[in-house]
């Protein structure tokens, strides 16, 4: 099974150690003797301490308990918040072009200083950022809904669908998706950047899919689902409503953690200028011009790799923080 | 288990043969080869085009020119020729050694480093180390590669400016017009190997370190490392006979996708750099619009990285005394 392995900047705990074998995952599903406890061992000595606190809460809770993952999280939003409100406010738009300022350092006028045309760098990094942030947030949807879709069939229904669905995966773990993405990279020119999600997105799903069709076949085994099945309950609205909604939290994690390996590919990509194409901009692209001259003039590269490291770092931290607040097996996010 | 092993080569062959054929289906479509004589002034003249679409075959449907490219690569070890005549094999050879010495030394040293430090992690859990460990990786791999391999390069020049020597030299892969004797020539090429090196070791170290240092903690807290040391093994003897090896199965299955990040790495590296690797040249194949180029590279890739899932598989059998296969 060559390249089983967890997702690509997966950066937090494999609690589960077999990667090698699917079927030897234990599903995220809350099981009650671990979570109502709250604060104390298993084992629970006094009655009196027992108090039984909901998922929401055990989840909001634990979750906040996690200095870095709330930090992410507020980050994100934070820069969100910043790419698609700050061009409202700041002085110029990302193509204006001031002539009586080429190639300034950062000064009150221009904060993040000037290109060699001219333009507000201020304002092309935040286009960027626009840019990278809503392409990161549609691959990331995107991949997770194939993932969850192509993984939920091939775990139930198993046989011929599975073999080839895993065979479909294999295929295209066999040759970077960088490669492919940038030899299809010239249909691209002068088409939307819509395509370019779509391309990211067909790459991203690959070994997610892969827990996913791991996760339903035990689920699969599982009484509730059993009884949905001799209830006569379509096999799609058995994964759609039974299956699917017992690994959201896996779902929620992982798509969260692609925001930032899809920010991280687009701009490889656009650093060949196989991704976003000119006159629009993106976090990769800016880069790409300003590495050119980093050392004599770092201002034109360093605020957009400054954006796009943070970026990535707080789509990471949130990602591991849902991972220890989501999941019970986790250790980290229990109470110490 | 050499059967098994058998049945997986064979999936894999198959697998790389589909690969490659969707690759080339996939390039024969996007790319214009003519566009660059089209766009000439003056343009040239009709026949001359057609001659040039007839000599690349573009006329033909795209299974026929796959089955010829396949059967001339198969029988006769040629690559076929460049939109402008090179033959490809020539230049293939020196482009594979370039991008492995590249490949193999990143690998060991990223693998190696990046075992050793996720366990020192592991062991030294929540010192000041494990600390420094975690927030390099975290860095490392929130950053892309290009980005890395330009900071050390601009480093490597504050350095050598500082110092005012050559000690980092970054363009190509060895200096031209060098005398010396074989010596020379060693510390000249280890001068140029060490940033585009470098470069992809961290991303490894960073990358591998991270599951390293979880399996390993996992294993930590497990009864047989109590039972080993109960039964009279000195701490360090439990954590590497057993520990380590436990910690190091799920790390097997890693290997062969790693190997597929550091593929994608050499790519940025090789053109950072200025190394005439595969990486460059798919660049350059797609720059010119050029199929047989691009899929040559795509067809490297593949084998490498089918040879490390081959590999990978191999260790797992080899570090799990579950496996038991064929």
């Amino acid at each position: 099974m060559c390249g089983s392995a967890e997702k690509g900047i997966d950066m937090a705990a494999p609690t589960r150690p077999a990667a090698g074998s699917p079927t030897g995952d234990t599903p995220p599903i809350a099981d009650g003797t671990a979570i109502s406890a709250g604060s104390a061992s298993p084992v629970v000595e006094t009655a009196t301490q027992y108090v039984a606190v909901s998922r929401g809460r055990l989840v909001r809770r634990r979750f906040l308990r996690n200095p870095l993952a709330v930090t992410g999280v507020g980050i994100l939003v934070l820069l969100y918040a910043l790419a698609f409100l700050g061009p409202y406010v700041i002085r110029y738009d990302y193509t204006y072009i001031d002539y009586t300022a080429l190639l300034t350092p950062p000064s009150p006028e221009h904060w993040f200083g000037t290109t060699q045309i001219g333009q507000d760098v201020l304002a092309q990094t935040l286009r960027g950022l626009q840019k990278s942030l809503t392409i990161g947030l549609l691959v990331a949807l995107g991949s997770t809904f194939i993932a969850a879709v192509v993984g939920s069939a091939a775990g139930y229904f198993g046989g011929w669908t599975d073999r080839t669905l895993m065979w479909i995966v294999d295929l295209l773990l066999v040759v970077p998706s960088f490669l492919i993405i940038a030899i299809a990279s010239p249909a691209l020119q002068g088409k939307s950047w819509l395509f370019l999600v779509l391309l990211l997105a067909a790459f991203q799903w690959l070994l997610t899919s892969r827990i996913v069709r791991g996760l339903t076949m035990s689920l699969r085994e599982r009484e509730f689902v059993q009884a949905a099945r001799y209830m006569g309950t379509s096999p799609w609205k058995i994964i759609s409503s039974h299956i699917l909604p017992n690994m959201a939290s896996l779902l929620i994690i992982d798509a969260t953690i692609t925001v930032g390996s899809a920010i991280i590919a687009e701009t490889g990509l656009s650093f060949f200028g196989f991704g976003v194409q000119p006159p629009d901009v993106s976090l990769g692209t800016l880069i790409a011009d300003g590495t050119a001259s980093a050392l004599t003039f770092p201002w034109l590269f360093a605020f957009s790799l400054g954006f796009l490291v943070i970026t990535v770092l707080a789509a990471n931290f949130a990602g591991d923080g849902l991972r220890d607040a989501l999941d019970p097996n986790s250790q980290k996010g229990r109470a110490k | 288990m050499s059967g098994f092993l058998l049945k997986r080569f064979a999936n894999y062959v198959v697998l790389l043969l589909v690969a490659t054929f969707l690759a080339f289906a996939l390039a024969a479509v996007t790319f214009q080869p003519l566009s660059s004589l089209e766009q000439r002034n003056p343009r040239p003249p009709q026949a001359t085009l057609d001659a040039k679409a007839a000599e690349l075959r573009l006329n033909d449907p795209i299974p026929v020119r796959y089955v010829a490219w396949l059967g001339d690569v198969v029988l006769h070890g040629d690559f076929g020729q460049t939109v402008t005549n090179q033959p490809i094999t020539d230049e293939l050879g020196r482009r594979v050694g370039v991008s492995l010495r590249l490949l193999l030394v990143g690998t060991v040293l990223g693998t190696v480093i990046g075992v050793v430090v996720g366990v020192a992690a592991a062991i030294r859990q929540y010192k000041l180390s494990d600390y420094l460990a975690t927030l390099f990786s975290f860095l490392i791999l929130s950053a892309p590669v290009f980005a890395i391999a330009i900071l050390l390069k601009y480093g490597a020049t504050t350095f050598n400016q500082a110092t005012g020597s050559q000690f980092f030299l970054f363009t190509g892969e060895t200096s031209s017009g060098l005398e010396g004797g074989f010596g020379t020539h060693l510390v000249d090429r280890i001068q140029h190997l060490v940033l585009p090196t470098l470069s992809l070791a961290l991303l490894q170290i960073a990358f591998y370190s991270r599951y390293q240092r979880n399996t390993m903690l996992d294993v930590l807290g497990s009864d047989f490392l109590r039972t080993a040391q109960a039964k009279g093994l000195t701490r360090r003897r439990a954590l590497f006979k057993h520990g380590l090896r436990t910690a190091l199965i799920p790390m097997a299955t890693l290997f062969a996708f790693g190997f597929g990040l550091i593929v994608t790495g050499a790519v940025f590296t090789e053109t950072i750099f200025g190394w005439q690797g595969m990486g460059d040249w798919l660049i350059r194949g797609i720059q010119t619009q050029d199929t047989n180029i691009t899929v040559t590279v795509t067809l490297f890739a593949g084998v490498a990285i089918l040879v490390s899932g081959f590999l990978s598989d191999i260790l797992y059998a080899a570090l799990d005394p579950r496996v038991r296969v064929g």
